[in-house]
């Protein structure tokens, strides 16, 4: 097989890639808030299923974890999923489980917050909502930019996972073609693609937190 | 003159600890009250009794004409609530000793956001005030500066003017110098004392025996949950009667 039909393949495989990671951040960063307030609920059943949750997530395999979310319906209720399913078990696979650890780092920052912050904003008559929004969480973001991004870094990195139910993104194409042709060039192109990939995640972050460094 | 602020019979405890045993206080429109008092006397506390920040286990809290908080005939305390509880909380405002300026909002902002977003009032005249105060503080270069490019006495400055920017009928400070050097003291200093001559009611948890001593119109010395003496401060601090008061007053000489 020339090396251009190879990139070319494996650059079809990455743009799976780059679509997992997006997806999984589109839906994760959201989902995260809500289970990390769920996880400092008063309410304390509910902060103790969230817990349970986190602890489950966090605890075992992504890769197990997609195997049940991709066979669950099958094997366990008895469902049968349309071909395009195994996309979607990806997607939720990867955004629940990095819904927990987003949950995690959101509460660390939560949580790191003094309390002067929200007694100025009661005393200033801020309802809830508005202190969270307007004075709370920006300064949250700003705190946690740096777990934020070591975890999209792995994100990167993990979309290779989706390998175990065999949806075909990069990394799944790599080994197939590397095994079909015994040749140890496609680990290097996807190598290299996740090499780039995650530079220009970290150089975009960068800015990121630049853009937040105007006040301390 | 009517009482801006009414506190009957307080009480307050952390749990088996009783900080407020019994206080009584209130404080005159134009008036400024001071409390003075040994660390964990429960000056902070009192303040943040007033200012709704801390829960009361016993007596009452009005503002004016609107009560706060009361207790009733079972002996539990009742707070006022909803609509009410907001046009009370829209009566004062509170100086924190270690400012709480929100980092992230410029000087202007921090005075200009909540006027804005929580009162809903006019831009441009909230603007125009905002300028105003600035000038007062003497903070008109900084409108645009971050709370951490600012000394300790500015951040204080810019505290102050943010709570006035929403125009409490009575402010409460909790003293509000301890986090500072002493020239940065004597500025923030000069502020209150300027809006004590313009008649504003505040009330003060100062360690300023000084300062205390211009400013206020009446003086309590709390000591163990509750008011030890009080009158002028010319009478608290220049002849004081009770060996406590006596005590704290000679220590703090040293
Ligand atoms: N949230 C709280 N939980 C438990 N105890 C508290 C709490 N806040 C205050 N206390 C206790 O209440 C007592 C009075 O505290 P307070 O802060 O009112 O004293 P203070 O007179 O303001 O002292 P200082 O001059 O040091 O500021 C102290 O013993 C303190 O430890
Ligand atoms: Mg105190």
């Amino acid at each position: 097989m020339e090396l251009q039909t190879m990139v070319t393949m494996l650059a079809e495989g990455f743009l799976k890639s780059v679509a997992i990671f997006s997806l999984t951040l589109i839906g994760s960063l959201p989902l995260g808030l809500l289970v990390a307030f769920g996880r400092m609920s008063k309410f304390k059943p509910l902060q103790l299923v969230v817990k349970f949750y986190i602890s489950v997530m966090r605890g075992t395999p992504l890769m197990l974890q997609l195997m049940v979310v991709f066979f669950g319906p099958h094997y366990l209720l008895h469902i049968q999923t349309g071909s395009d399913y195994r996309f979607v078990a990806v997607i939720i696979g990867f955004v629940l489980n990095y819904a927990a650890y987003f949950a995690e780092i959101y509460r660390g920052g939560i949580e790191s917050m003094p309390v002067g912050q929200y007694e100025a904003a009661e005393i200033m008559g801020y309802s809830k909502v508005h202190t969270f929004v307007r004075i709370i969480l920006p300064q949250v973001v700003k705190r946690i930019l740096p777990s934020i991004t070591n975890e999209m870094i792995t994100l990167v990195k993990d979309t290779s996972l989706a390998f175990a139910i065999s949806y075909a993104e990069m990394f799944t194409l790599a080994k197939k073609i590397a095994s079909s042709q015994s040749t140890l060039m496609p680990f290097v192109i996807a190598g290299v693609f996740y090499f780039i990939f995650n530079y220009v995640v970290a150089f975009i972050m960068e800015r990121v937190e630049k853009k937040m460094s105007y006040y301390r | 003159m009517n009482d801006i602020l009414t506190m009957k019979n307080i009480q307050k405890s952390f749990g088996d600890l009783e900080v407020i045993k019994d206080i009584s206080v209130s404080i005159k429109q134009g008036d400024v009250l001071s409390i003075i008092g040994p660390s964990g006397g429960g000056k902070s506390t009192l303040l943040r009794c007033a200012a709704m920040l801390e829960t009361i286990n016993g007596g009452s809290i009005a503002y004016g004409d609107k009560q706060a908080a009361w207790t009733d005939d079972n002996g539990k305390v009742v707070y006022a609530k909803g609509k009410q509880m907001k046009e009370i909380k829209n009566c004062f405002g509170l100086v924190f000793q270690n400012f709480n300026l929100f980092p992230h909002f410029s000087v202007l902002k921090n005075i200009t956001d909540a006027p804005l977003r929580v009162q809903k009032r006019n831009k441009d005249e909230v603007m125009a005030e905002a300028e105003v105060l600035l000038d007062k503080m003497g903070l008109r270069e900084k409108a645009d500066a971050y709370p951490y490019q600012l000394s300790g006495g500015q951040q204080q400055r810019v505290a102050i003017a943010r709570a006035l920017a929403l125009k409490p009928e009575i402010l409460f400070f909790d003293e509000p110098t301890s986090a500072l050097d002493p020239e940065l003291t004597a500025e923030v200093l000069r502020v209150i004392r300027q809006l004590a001559e313009e008649d504003m009611t505040m009330g003060i948890v100062t360690h300023e025996m000084n300062f205390a001593r211009l400013v206020s119109d009446h003086l309590i010395f709390i000591d163990g949950g509750i008011i030890v003496e009080q009158g002028s401060p010319d009478e608290v601090l220049g002849n004081p009667k009770m060996e406590r008061t006596k005590a704290f007053l000679n220590k703090l000489e040293q």
